[in-house]
């Protein structure tokens, strides 16, 4: 797993409630250093980091956040499976102390399991501001476990808890419990003394009865009463493993009900003992909220937030956009001029500057959008706001089959999908998911922009900038009219089951945003800009080379070969012409590479001048191509399989190839539909 | 009464369930079962509700609101101010 496999090494779990700040307490110890991958199978995210500290190296897993160990989500099985097996020495349950009540059910859970846990209480700082006080002391007696309060904002009691686990390796007994139940049980075994949890006497009756069958079917099991317990709540998987024994004569019926509210019924007790001052509720959330998620104004506050975030993403952005693309063009030159001094060959050269830089270079220049999206998003995230969007758009998303969550993806597409389909993750529901990642690609991403900006430029002038924004309607249109589609076959099966924690409102915190932005950027840089590196190439030399071997004539070229081939295809859409076929497979790669191909293959030295753009009309216009037919090549651009980037990420998303091939034949079938349409009703309007 | 009959800042409790067995195991990891006590903090007509269960907030669809019977308490209703 690692490096260098050192004797002292301490594997340690985080584990806890989602938004219980699990993350942020993680990367305060490993900071940036840290490998994200998904669990293997399951599209689940997989942190992990190391440290040295005092002769100790310790790997630090971040687990899904969960809010119990049963294993109906992805998210639990994973976590209870990790946590199980031997890979981990001691596990960290990190709990949000504002939230103790809800945060200590995972943890008495995770007690049972007879692992080492230490409890981390994290949020320290929120809990003293509002004045509330926990008893730090009566706390770990009723666990049994060393509780370590922490703030992992503020970066307090970090070495106190890395020194509490390594001490805590190997411990599979509890610590000394102290219990004062009011209504003693009548049991044979005086079991407060020996587990935090104690359940009624009906309940550890049967535990009792249930583990003495296990031990004698299964003689080397570890935990007897773990297992028991799971027996009485008929955990399907636990039932599955170990079908040698039947205990249904003492399991008449599942007992899971009763256990979690046995477990619940002992918070209360803890909570009771252990906090003071608990009523001083954060009422700073509810009044915001008042303002946030009213039932008026959420929608256009939302709207007005989503619009200053798009502001800043395009006018902030493009205004570095222009410096990156002037150091990109400064690379292709210094390229060119350094290819030449050394005489590499025309080939090389045409590869690196043509095909390489141009291609990888042109999705760098969106660096800067893509990074200041996601620094805003990040604000909205940490600051608690984000799930809050869920509630806003619900009823409106509702009404075309989706979870008011699905909009922030789509939103997102106006930007770039790729990151649009990487936030389809935080859907619960995998059939939503699937669905916003079938229909985000429509979102008109700004990568498609020039190639209206030329376009309607070019043929419609004076209304250029109606014809863009059309686009962008009809894009919209296709996306919702695909989900209502989508929702129809479904008939009813599944409604929309909105389930969502709203966390109080704190203040974002900067290494967290500085974190989360920059694996996002290091995402795409690499994951996209491998596919683009290689996209790139392919389309470079199905434009340079022909069945002749190397070629300076397109229209001899493996491309035009292809292009010709499909011209019958294109033509009832208006776009029969084996240029703009090839044109439109070069955008695959990336979509603004349709303008630069185009150009390129009508033989157009600089298609954003003036002159070059009258040129092109009149190249264009002389094999009959008009403005019927620019606004069927819009659509088409709009619609069609989206870039290979994007491609890449739905693979990787949906970890199915299949998906991916049904979501490219859908896209080009709607493509060609809509062009088709758009193309004879232009044609009897022009 | 459902959820969904209850009023702004008011609290119930549950009485029972009414959901898709994987729902009900979602709300029981919450911390939703019979005897909780629930207050209702917003809600939208046609929308979905903001509860408060055991200290967090919760926005659930209506759907599910729907299926979760609900009871006065005996005590009045406790706001957050």
């Amino acid at each position: 797993m690692s490096d260098n496999q050192q004797s002292s090494e301490l594997r340690i779990g985080f584990i806890g409630n989602p938004n219980c700040g699990k993350t942020t307490l993680f990367n305060a110890y490993t900071g940036a250093k840290l490998k994200v991958a998904n669990w293997p199978g399951v599209t689940v995210e997989k942190k992990e980091g190391q440290f040295q500290y005092h002769n100790h190296l310790y790997s630090l897993v971040d687990l899904p956040g969960i809010y119990s160990l049963t294993c109906y989500t992805m998210e639990e099985k994973v976590s209870r499976e990790y946590i199980m097996s031997d890979e981990v020495d001691v596990i960290v349950d990190v709990a949000d102390a504002s939230a103790l009540e809800r945060n200590l059910y995972l943890t008495l859970q995770l007690i049972e399991l007879g692992k080492p846990v230490v409890l981390a209480l994290n949020m320290m700082d929120i809990v003293e501001e509002r004045g509330m006080e926990i008893d730090l002391h009566r706390l770990p007696e009723m666990l049994g476990i060393p509780v370590i309060p922490v703030s992992a904002r503020r970066k307090t009691g970090l070495d106190i808890l890395m020194h509490a686990a390594s001490h805590h390796k190997g411990q599979k007994h509890l610590d000394p419990l102290i219990h004062e139940h009011k209504n003693s049980s009548h049991h044979q075994h005086d079991h407060h003394s020996e587990f935090a949890m104690v359940y009624s006497d009906e309940i550890e009756d049967k535990i009792d009865q249930v583990k003495e069958r296990l031990k004698q079917a299964y003689p080397e099991m570890e935990n007897y009463r773990w297992h028991a317990i799971k027996f009485l709540e008929q955990d399907e998987d636990v039932m599955e493993r170990y079908s040698k024994v039947d205990v249904s004569d003492i399991v008449e019926h599942s007992y899971e009900k009763q256990i979690i509210n046995e477990k619940y019924d002992f918070i209360e007790e803890i909570i009771e003992e252990c906090l003071v001052n608990k009523d001083k509720q954060a009422a700073f959330t509810d009044r915001v909220d008042a303002i946030l998620t009213h039932r008026i104004w959420g929608v256009p506050i939302f709207l007005c937030i989503m619009a200053l975030v798009f502001f800043l993403t395009f006018t902030v952005g493009d205004w570095l956009k222009g410096y990156f693309e002037i150091g990109i063009e400064r690379v292709e030159v210094w390229l060119a001029a350094g290819l030449a001094y050394v005489k590499a060959g025309d080939l090389l050269t045409s590869l690196i500057v043509d095909g390489i830089v141009a291609g990888v270079g042109g999705i760098l220049t969106f660096l800067p959008n893509i990074f200041i999206l996601f620094l805003a998003l990040a604000f909205l995230e940490d600051s608690g706001y984000m799930s809050r969007v869920a509630y806003v758009m619900d009823s409106i998303m509702g009404r075309v089959g989706l979870s008011g969550r699905a909009f922030i993806p789509m939103l997102l597409g106006f930007g770039c999908s790729v990151p649009a389909i990487m936030a389809s993750r935080a859907l619960e529901d995998k059939r939503d998911r699937y669905k916003t990642i079938l229909i985000t690609p429509f979102m008109s991403c700004s990568a498609r922009l020039p190639i209206y900006v030329i376009f309607s430029e070019m043929f419609f002038e004076k209304h250029a900038m109606l014809v863009a924004y059309s686009l962008y309607l009809i894009g919209i249109v296709v996306a919702l009219l695909t989900a209502v589609i989508l929702r129809v076959k479904e008939k009813g099966s599944h409604s929309n089951m909105l389930l969502i924690e709203l966390p109080e409102y704190k203040t974002p915190n900067g290494r967290s945003i500085a974190i989360y932005v920059w694996t996002k950027v290091k995402d795409y840089l690499t994951k996209a800009g491998t596919t683009i590196f290689i996209a790139s190439i392919i389309v470079w030399a199905l434009l340079n080379f022909g069945p002749h071997g190397l070629t300076s004539d397109m229209s001899d070229s493996f491309a035009s070969i292809i292009g010709k081939v499909l011209v019958p295809v294109f033509a009832p859409v208006g776009l029969g012409y084996w240029q703009i076929v090839v044109a439109l497979i070069s955008g695959i790669a990336a979509k603004e590479i349709v303008v630069s191909s185009t150009s390129v293959l009508f033989g157009i030295a600089n298609i954003n001048s003036a002159a070059g753009m009258n040129s092109m009309v009149d190249a264009l216009s002389a094999i009959g191509f008009g403005g019927a037919n620019a606004y069927a090549l819009m659509v088409f651009c709009l619609l069609y399989v989206p870039c290979a980037a994007t491609l890449a990420t739905i693979r990787k998303e949906t970890q199915s190839t299949r998906f991916m091939l049904g979501a490219m034949a859908f896209q080009m079938v709607v493509a060609w539909f809509v062009a088709f349409l758009v193309y004879h009703v232009a044609l009897t309007l022009i | 009464m459902t959820l969904l009959d209850g009023k702004r800042r008011s609290t119930y409790r549950v009485t029972d369930m009414k959901e898709p067995l994987d729902t009900e195991r979602r709300l029981e990891a919450l911390g939703l079962t019979q005897g909780t006590p629930i207050t209702i903090l917003n809600y939208k007509r046609r929308g979905a509700v903001i509860v408060k269960v055991r200290g967090t907030r919760f926005a659930m669809g209506r759907e599910i609101a729907a299926g979760i019977l609900v009871e006065e308490m005996e005590s009045e209703g406790h706001t957050n101010e």
